[in-house]
């Protein structure tokens, strides 16, 4: 492999890196603010690396483009989205986790 | 060259494993709103691994999927956190 490619290797590889974070976040989290903080956070950021991995994988110009426009949308649109989520969570009521919730186990 | 394109797929391989296991929350979330952060991941998993899938085997058209499935996730995010809002949590 050229150095080229170990560079877009490199990319790819710290972006699911980023995304598995993600993903233990999702699962270990204990409610919705901080799963949505893993979301929005890790994830965009594993999102962004691995797809400009992609843009700079493919060699046509026009497919660059369209890479590059689909890595912008989703800098901006899935912290949006976590937003949303996070605030019609609020506005019914949901509470915060705190610390003091998990006094009686373990 | 081959050894290149392997490895692509395999790193899309792995963030598809990655929204497998996010879907453990879909199934086990306490609110509907856990869910949805949980399929929000999903969907954004799904238009990681078809950019690499497209970068590996080099189909440029592979691109407009997965632009096309960015704007349904944004949607549906939007969408959903604004119905509950409205109509207390019908879902």
């Amino acid at each position: 492999m050229t150095p080229t490619e170990w560079a877009i290797i490199a990319l790819a590889l710290v972006g699911a890196f980023f995304g598995g974070v993600a993903s233990i976040g999702i699962i270990r989290l204990p409610d919705i603010y901080t799963r949505a903080h893993a979301a929005s956070k890790s994830d965009t950021l594993g999102a962004v690396l691995s797809i400009a991995a992609a843009a700079f994988a493919i060699q046509t110009d026009l497919a660059t483009i369209k890479a590059v426009f689909l890595l912008v949308f989703m800098f901006l649109t899935n912290p949006t989205a976590a937003h949303a989520i996070a605030r019609a969570a609020q506005d019914q009521g949901i509470e915060p986790w705190t610390t003091g919730d998990e006094e009686g186990k373990s | 060259m081959i050894e290149f394109e392997a490895a692509l797929l395999a790193i899309a391989g792995a963030f598809v494993l990655f929204a497998i296991v996010a879907l453990y929350r879909v199934f086990a979330g306490p609110t509907d709103h856990d869910r949805v952060i949980a399929v929000n991941v999903m969907g954004t998993n799904t238009v990681i691994a078809i950019a690499l899938v497209s970068g590996a085997l080099d189909k440029p058209l592979f691109l407009d999927i997965a632009l096309v499935y960015a704007l349904l996730n944004f949607l549906l995010s939007i969408a959903f956190s604004k119905f509950n809002v409205e109509h207390g949590g019908v879902l």
